[in-house]
């Protein structure tokens, strides 16, 4: 097969709008999981922020209003998961369970009448001057807000964890919580901003699913990727510039299955799909087996509760 | 202001209220549920609770379902004792289904007594072998099973949607997406005449009382939950931890593997693309719902089991959507794992809450 200039530009493109979601959605995660809380709700609060943004963006004609109704919808599930895990000191693993059981049913439920509604998808943003620059221009300068904002987003974490004072504070809570009582920070506060700040970007990712990669409401349409983004940020080792390289990495393998049968791989479209799984397992492993690396990297307190009396 | 003290020891009372007390408020907020969709409350209780229990039919159906949520649940709550928390049941459902029905279809109008007692291995070994992956990629790879077994159900209901569009389809079949119907000696025996409650019910009576022995009788079942609940003290008392993260998955695999040979081999009786409503992560619910306790599992999947008759009692006389009924299992286990925190805390009031005496509500 000859190199083909166009198509390749059209893969690129679509391995962008495949990582993008992954990429909010993990971002947020490793925030909350920086904060020392583990947080496995992630595809049910994806799941309300792709059915809340898609139909508020449907019935108001603004995709402004959608996302934000996504990232509301998002928060919304995180303050129950939050409220649980941080006050009552529920399991952080079973709730987080009920939050993708409940979120997946809740979903479905609101999302009934909107199955084989149409969307125009969001608007594109050509930056000016660069984005006509000849296949470097669509590749890099030509996308919807939500693309450039998942860039944005990687980069404001990485300066947030490293280089403020916030930052710090919210490491010093996932390591250490009881020193971090000790001077005096609020565990339970700094948790509860992580934890809404993983909803709303669960949401982000959610409305970037139905209402750009669709765009449309299918149910359960993100289809395990809540559970991917959490592999990502353990491929990742919760450092924010790995993370992005993962994304696009799974983005691409999620894409492959659809240009397999173009580029002459013939077999079973089950198996393609299979592949994105497969390729989680595998990372998982990979950076699992390295047990020093997960030590060094990983927050100290990760899914144990905060008891300030002890 | 509300605030929470540390009860000395946990309550037994409260251990064995919280579901009773969840279940409570999950009909309350399911009947507000129903007022804001403005569906006829009333209308709407009658269809999920009283109408599919209503008939001995209904009853039986209700074994039906509870049969498979009960085999996992009793697997799972093993597991759950011993923090190995495997979330891929349903996948290994799959897998058992997939391996039982490809026996079946292997002796396709063989009318021979060992048809089904192979279909049943089969569906076992299909199961453990799901199962055995994240056994194997925790204990030798330290990878963590939650994320494993779940990426591995998406696996494998690729898996039997291949095949059920490929090799396993039914030739005859107009090229559905689905395999022959088993022949007689393939199905399962029927126990209660004119209704569809086939002998897996009493399998999952039988397994009930393996697990409660196993439990409580045992050394294994004492390293169990010593495992889960301390596992520090584990360590020093010599158990292996990788021995009981092995059994733990491989039991559960068997169990879930046995559960989908039953779905397939009893009332679906063939191969379709989806062979279960998500029995594999409800069971969970019902682990937690019955405490993590062989008999308590059996009320908890009598419950779920209900959940599941009222949702679809519920679509036909009201037409609500079948999400419903996920959306009263979610509901349930939020209020459950709130209701919960009375276990090991009490709840007081005081006009104003100590600095160190535990979070305010």
């Amino acid at each position: 097969m000859t190199f083909n200039p166009e198509i390749t530009l059209l893969i690129a493109l679509t391995v962008i709008s495949a990582a993008t979601p992954l990429v909010f959605a993990a971002i947020g995660e490793l925030v909350v999981e920086k904060s020392g809380v583990l947080n496995l709700g992630v595809e049910g609060m994806m799941l309300a922020g792709a059915v809340s943004g898609f139909a508020v963006a449907h019935f108001s004609g603004s995709a402004f209003l959608g996302v934000l109704a996504g990232v509301l919808a998002g928060m919304a599930l995180a303050l129950v998961f939050a409220f649980l895990t941080l006050h009552l000191r529920a399991s952080q693993v079973a709730t987080g369970l009920a939050l993708t059981i409940f979120g997946v049913g809740l979903s479905a439920l609101v999302g009934q009448s909107l199955i084989g509604v149409a969307y125009s998808g969001m608007p594109t943003y050509a930056i000016p001057v660069l984005a006509d620059i000849a296949y470097i221009g669509p590749l890099f300068f030509q996308h919807d807000l939500l693309v450039y904002g998942s860039i944005v987003l990687v980069v404001a974490v990485s300066l947030f964890l490293k280089h403020t004072r916030a930052g710090l504070i919210v490491k010093a809570v996932g390591d250490s919580p009881e020193a971090a009582h000790a001077l005096g920070y609020s565990v339970l506060r700094v948790r509860y901003l992580a934890v809404l700040f993983g909803g709303a970007c669960a949401g982000l990712a959610g409305c970037y699913l139905s209402m750009a990669y669709a765009p449309m409401w299918v149910e359960s349409m993100s289809a395990g990727r809540g559970w991917i983004a959490l592999a990502l940020v353990v491929f990742a080792t919760w450092q924010p510039g790995r993370l992005l390289f993962g994304a696009y990495l799974f983005g691409g393998i999620t894409i492959l299955q659809l240009h397999a049968q173009a580029i002459g791989i013939n077999v079973p479209s089950q198996l393609m799909s299979m592949l994105p799984y497969l390729a989680t397992i595998f990372v998982l492993v990979l950076i699992s087996s390295d047990s020093g690396r997960i030590r060094k990297n990983a927050p100290a307190s990760i899914g144990q509760a905060f008891h300030p009396i002890k | 202001m509300i605030s929470l003290q540390a009860r000395a020891e946990p309550s037994k009372l409260m251990g064995f209220c919280a579901p009773l007390i969840a279940l409570l408020v999950t009909l309350l907020a399911g009947l507000l549920l129903f007022a804001i969709l403005g569906v006829p409350v009333g209308q709407a209780f009658y269809a999920f609770f009283i109408e599919p229990v209503s008939s001995l039919y209904g009853l039986s159906e209700l074994g039906v379902k509870a049969a498979p949520l009960i085999m996992i649940a009793v697997a799972l709550s093993i597991g759950f004792r011993a923090n190995v928390w495997n979330i891929g049941a349903e996948g290994q459902l799959i897998l058992g289904g997939v391996c039982g029905g490809a026996v079946a279809l292997y002796f396709y109008e063989v009318d021979a007594w060992y048809v089904l007692p192979l279909m049943t291995l089969a569906g076992i070994l299909g199961g453990m072998l799901w199962a055995a992956i994240p056994a194997l990629l925790r204990t030798q790879f330290n990878a963590n099973e939650i994320l494993t077994s779940l990426m591995l159900t998406y696996v494998a209901a690729l898996l039997l949607s291949m095949l059920v569009h490929g090799q396993l389809r039914d030739p005859d079949g107009f090229n559905f997406p689905e395999s022959r119907l088993f022949h007689a000696a393939a199905t399962l025996p029927i126990i209660m005449e004119g209704t569809r409650l086939h002998i897996g019910a009493l399998v999952a009576l039988l397994l009930v009382v393996v697990a409660w022995v196993l439990l409580s009788r045992t050394l294994l079942g004492f390293a169990l939950r010593v495992n889960g609940n301390a596992p520090r003290a584990g360590l020093y008392a010599g158990f292996a931890q990788k021995r009981l993260v092995w059994f733990s998955l491989l039991f559960c695999g068997a169990a879930a593997g046995c559960a989908g040979l039953f779905e397939v081999a009893g009332p679906i009786g063939q191969l379709l693309p989806t062979i279960s409503p998500g029995y594999g992560f409800t069971a969970i619910i019902v682990a937690f719902l019955g405490r993590l306790h062989p008999v308590g599992v059996v009320f908890a999947g009598l419950v779920m089991a209900l959940s599941y008759l009222g949702g679809e009692s519920a679509q036909i006389s009201l037409n609500l959507p079948v999400a419903v009924t996920g959306v009263f299992q979610g509901m349930l286990l939020f209020f459950l794992l709130a209701a919960d925190v009375l276990i090991n805390y009490r709840v007081v009031w005081r006009k104003r809450p100590q600095a160190n005496s535990g979070a305010s509500l």
